[in-house]
């Protein structure tokens, strides 16, 4: 749990502004911008990510040097695996999942993370 | 194994490791606590160990929210979930945590409503996609997770849904740290301060450390090249005879922290008087408890709980190991009542704990050692 996952900001909800889409590494999911409230990001800035939320602001050469440090820590999946969770994309009746992308559409992902979920 | 081949900057890993061997010189032995169990996994991942020289030993801190959840903690949210229309909802690291009665995976397999969530807020939204149910979120982590529980209860209250609680088990470095200074037998030189948390605190709270324990404190980044710069930036601390809260994460961690997330927990949260730590036992206004505005999204006064405490297995030495004065490998059970696939200290379940690291990583060691010469 102590690890960040580096995402950069694609839009933010035009009815909420504490709501973001990110994308991380292709895959786009929704965060909460909330606890950025002092430093607001827009779209095109990097954020550091835990549990869906945004915790700070990063340069781009800086998100880049995360996810490499995730790669080499091994973390890259179980990072890809908590990013994809979020939104709660593995229940039927989630009236999110237009943002899914298609690799979450894998019969066998919840099955995966019973074995293995967690968050880093 | 690739690990080496992973590495960036190879040739300034191998300045940094020279010139921790000139400033460790032979004379000394240092005893250096990393405190994140981030920085505990990434040191066997990488064999940094064998990248130190030998009068240099880490000491694997308390910094695994999963590692120091004593076990009754777990009975107790359990025992919540037993209720009827009740879902218990955590992050996957919990879902293999043994209670008394076997881990939450378990009692999902005997019919309890369990769900992995990734986030806070999908605990949340679980509540709203099940509103004749009643979602208990499962929380745990230090001040990097605690924010986003606090603002998914701030959002719980001001769109007034009722059918959710949480269970809150967060818990905060500082007092732990503290307690680990007092013990008596523990003797530390200096401390690895932990990376993601201090995002939040900023680097401000570490200072006592500094100015009243006489400990210097680097706050790390993750890569083998910022552990490295960070033990060098502690030895020249050492040998200058100084003191003083460094922060070699500048790129990531804010000297001053998060304030907004800070005043989202302080607007939901307050400390509790004691709080059991596995392994460290009680200690003072160490963890976080709902405070009465939020008290219909507090589990522990919304529904009963039964306060179960549990002692650890008797031939288990969690509580040695996390205080840092056994190794992984001096408990009686490592690797053979206790592996990661059957375990029976915490410690042994994340992958952040130091047990599972090390058994994780130990056994790759020899090729390791071998291609890590190469390097440093």
């Amino acid at each position: 749990m102590c690890l960040a996952i580096p995402g950069k900001i694609v839009e933010i909800a035009s009815d909420n502004p504490e709501s973001a889409l990110v994308d991380v590494v292709g895959v786009r999911r929704k965060i909460d911008l909330g606890l950025l409230h002092d430093d607001k990001p827009a779209p095109g800035d990097w954020v550091l990510i835990h549990v869906g939320f945004a915790m700070s602001k990063i340069s781009e050469h800086d998100a880049l040097d995360q996810m490499n440090t995730l790669r080499m820590l091994g973390e890259i999946d179980g990072a890809m695996q908590e990013v994809k969770g979020y939104g709660l994309d593995d229940q039927g009746d989630d009236p999110d999942t237009d943002d899914a992308d298609a690799e979450t559409g894998d019969a066998g992902l919840s099955e995966v993370r019973m074995k293995d979920g967690k968050v880093n | 194994m690739k690990y080496v081949d992973e590495f960036r900057q190879p040739e300034l890993i191998s300045r940094a490791a020279d010139e921790i061997r000139r400033l460790a010189g032979t004379e000394r032995h240092y005893r250096m606590m990393e405190v994140c169990g981030g920085h505990t996994h990434a040191i066997y991942r990488f064999g940094l160990k064998d990248i130190l020289p030998q009068n240099i030993e880490l000491i694997h801190g308390p910094g695994c929210p999963v590692c120091v959840l004593p076990m009754g903690r777990i009975d107790d949210g359990l025992s919540i979930a037993q209720q009827p229309d009740v879902i218990f909802a955590a992050f996957g690291d919990m879902m293999r945590v043994p209670g008394t009665q076997g881990s939450p995976l378990e009692h999902k397999a005997r019919g309890m409503d369990v769900r992995i969530v990734y986030s806070p807020s999908d605990a949340l939204k679980l509540a709203r996609l099940n509103p004749d149910k009643h979602v208990m979120f499962f929380a745990i982590g230090f001040e990097t997770t605690a924010p986003s529980t606090a603002l998914t209860m701030m959002r719980a209250k001001a769109e007034g849904i009722q059918n959710f609680s949480v269970f809150c088990n967060h818990v905060t470095i500082i007092p732990a740290i503290r307690a680990i200074l007092d013990s008596p037998d523990m003797r530390l030189d200096a401390f690895i301060g932990p990376g993601h948390v201090s995002t939040v605190i900023g680097c401000r709270p570490y200072e006592w450390i500094a100015q009243n324990e006489r400990k210097p404190i680097v706050v790390s980044g993750f890569e083998p090249l910022d552990m490295l710069q960070s033990i060098v930036m502690l030895l020249r601390q050492l040998q200058a005879g100084a003191c003083k809260v460094e922060n070699q994460y500048k790129r990531v961690v804010p000297w001053e922290g998060n304030h907004a997330a800070l005043r989202a927990m302080a607007e939901v949260f307050q400390l509790r008087p004691y709080f059991e730590w596995r392994g460290l036992g009680f200690i003072s206004q160490s963890a976080l408890r709902v405070n009465d505005k939020y008290a219909e999204w507090d589990a522990e006064q919304r529904f009963q709980v039964p306060g179960i405490r549990v002692t650890d297995p008797k031939a288990a030495q969690c509580g040695e190991v996390l205080k840092g004065v056994l190794k992984p490998h001096q408990c009686k059970l490592f690797g053979r009542e206790c592996t990661p696939e059957h375990p029976i200290g915490a410690l042994m379940v994340s992958s952040e704990g130091s047990c599972a690291a090390y058994h994780s990583y130990e056994h790759r060691k020899a090729a390791m050692v071998t291609s890590l010469t190469s390097i440093a």
